[in-house]
């Protein structure tokens, strides 16, 4: 399906489960509630004519913290008849939790794990949620964007900077 | 006062702790530590392995040992100074990387479809080289894993060409910043398309070589047929791509797929797994896919470099700069990318304002990264010598994994 075939199939079949529907570039967006996103995305695999079988890419976006908001985008892909999708949740940027994708598609378990270590986003039922490239003892989540680094780790400086 | 810093075991434990815990193993059960530094893990991976005797029960990949921070530097530099740092996310394929992004950047500002035909077949051609070189490397490297190590200094001999060529084309060996948003750092020097074709003619009858005497070799097939073996649905589950998804029999090439760039205009095609010497996707299928693949990226070096001799030939008006953007502004957007990279689907996702030329998120979907989680299911039960075996027929870079 063409982006635009695929944009009016899921307004005509999924309507109520998603909030918003946009085309942007030639790909298709949709904007899910972070309550439903689970059944949405499992609906959205299950379902023979989508048959969104691969997750190409998970990840998240701090707003920063005037918008006090904090995203995260699946990147869907469908093997099968070579269509894409792009899901939008929005979370709260305090304490910011959604339900784990990780039983729909394996790949997610690495990607929700680098997205708990980027921006501390705690995902409900994953199985294995630990630090996955900072140090298990870091502290702070390097790509929110009012990170401030650490002075000191293990007794080494971390800001390079300052000499 | 000046810091000090104390080596002790706890030190090591709460900075990288394992997974599994020593007393809620079973009896015969041990814990395992393979790497940071051990040549078998293709860089500094760590791999916690809890074996019984030779039989591995469990497998959990710690990585990070090599965690630039690309998508932290990505979002505080312009467009164009991100391309270095793209080449260091996989140091054995710079061109491939630049290649994607660039074409990332330049569909955003939506001028894709007027680059020059010369600057994308120049393209091709150095990607395609590269390709050549990263699977050199990753099938050496290989044969080096499990006791063959002539093979090794054969690819080595061989891809020193390649970088030799390269090089003379961008002034690098590994990272190149060649590819620029918009066209190329320079046109090709006078007489590589020569030197390419010579390269060809060399290259041919030592692809033949080494296939008999590292692919074909009955040790070698010994020790890959019917060892990692990955079903289909697994792979797909697990997000893997390139050669490892293709090795498990299913003709999923981007660069057919997409058909981005000029390739639907090349002439090659996509080889897959057959399951010739054991079970489809095994170890073995996933080599075989690579070498297949190094004479299809050969075949089309030939088709770029006859097109640039003949049709697109250079000419003193030609301008690799020309549509080179002053200033890399796309509107504000959300876009994803990929590409086809020799480990697999790269891919980068930006999001973009409209008001600044710096991205405000620029992620990078690693194959490496991708490829390596799915470890911990292709090496539950096997023997501990076959584990080596499967790490080295994921062909990982840690740079990507790591970013």
């Amino acid at each position: 399906m063409k982006s635009e075939e695929l944009a009016s199939f899921l307004q005509q079949y999924f309507q109520h489960q998603f909030e918003k529907i946009e085309l942007m570039n030639g790909s298709c967006f949709i904007e899910v509630s972070s309550n439903n996103s689970f059944e949405l995305l499992s609906n959205l695999k299950n379902h023979p004519q989508l048959y969104f079988d691969s997750l190409s890419c998970l990840t998240a976006i701090d707003n920063g913290a005037q918008a006090g908001s904090m995203e995260v985008i699946y990147q869907l892909y469908s093997i099968p008849f070579h269509h894409s999708l792009s899901a939008k949740v929005i979370l709260p940027r305090e304490h910011p939790t959604i339900d784990s994708v990780e039983s729909i598609w394996k790949t997610a378990n690495w990607h929700e794990r680098e997205a708990y270590d980027m921006f501390g986003i705690s995902f409900n039922n994953h199985p294995d949620l630990r630090r996955i490239l900072m140090p298990a003892d870091w502290e702070g989540f390097p790509l929110r964007k009012d990170y401030q680094t650490q002075e000191t780790y293990r007794n080494i400086k971390v800001d390079y900077q300052q000499p | 006062m000046k810091p000090t810093y104390h080596y002790t075991e706890n030190n090591l434990i709460d900075s990288e702790p394992n997974k599994f815990k020593e007393e809620n193993l079973r009896s015969e059960e041990m814990i395992l530590n393979i790497g940071p530094q051990h040549p078998s893990t293709h860089g500094v991976l760590r791999l916690e392995v809890i074996s019984d005797g030779e039989v591995i029960k469990e497998v959990v990949p710690h990585i990070g040992y090599l965690h630039r921070c690309f998508e932290k530097h990505a979002e505080n530099l312009p467009f164009n100074q991100i391309i270095p740092f793209v080449d260091r996310i996989d140091y054995l394929a710079s061109m491939n990387n630049e290649h994607a992004y660039a074409l990332g950047v330049e569909k955003m500002l939506g001028i894709i479809e007027q680059i020059p035909r010369r600057v994308e077949y120049i393209r091709v051609l150095v990607a395609e080289l590269n390709r050549i070189a990263s699977h050199f490397i990753a099938i050496g490297t290989y044969g080096m894993d499990i006791g063959a190590f002539t093979p090794f200094f054969w690819v080595m001999r061989d891809r020193e060409h390649i970088l030799r060529l390269l090089e003379w084309a961008s002034g690098s060996r590994l990272l190149y910043n060649y590819i620029w948003i918009g066209g190329l750092f320079y046109d090709i020097p006078v007489g590589f398309e020569e030197q390419c074709q010579q390269y060809i003619k060399y290259l041919k009858p030592k692809l033949q070589e080494l296939e008999d005497i590292l692919i074909n070799n009955k040790i070698f097939i010994e020790r890959t047929a019917n060892v990692g073996v990955l079903p289909l649905h697994t792979a797909i589950n697990y997000g893997i791509t390139g050669p490892m998804l293709r090795a498990s029999g299913l003709r999923f090439d981007l660069r057919k797929v997409d058909a981005y760039s000029i390739y639907p205009e090349l002439d090659f095609h996509v080889p897959i797994g057959e399951g010739k010497m054991g079970k489809l996707g095994d170890c073995w299928d996933r080599t075989w896919v690579r070498m297949q693949e190094i004479y299809q990226s050969v075949s089309i070096i030939e088709q770029c470099v006859a097109r640039l001799t003949s049709d697109l030939k250079r000419d003193v008006t030609f301008d690799p700069q020309a549509l080179v953007p002053k200033k890399i502004r796309p509107a504000a957007q959300d876009f994803y990318c990929r590409a086809e990279n020799p480990k697999g689907e790269l891919g980068f996702f930006f999001r973009t304002d409209g008001r600044n030329d710096v991205p405000v998120r620029c992620k990078v979907r690693g194959p490496s990264f991708v490829n390596l989680s799915v470890l911990p299911a292709l090496a539950k039960g096997v023997l501990l010598a076959d584990l080596i075996a499967i790490v080295g027929s994921l062909d990982l870079v840690m740079g990507e994994v790591d970013r």
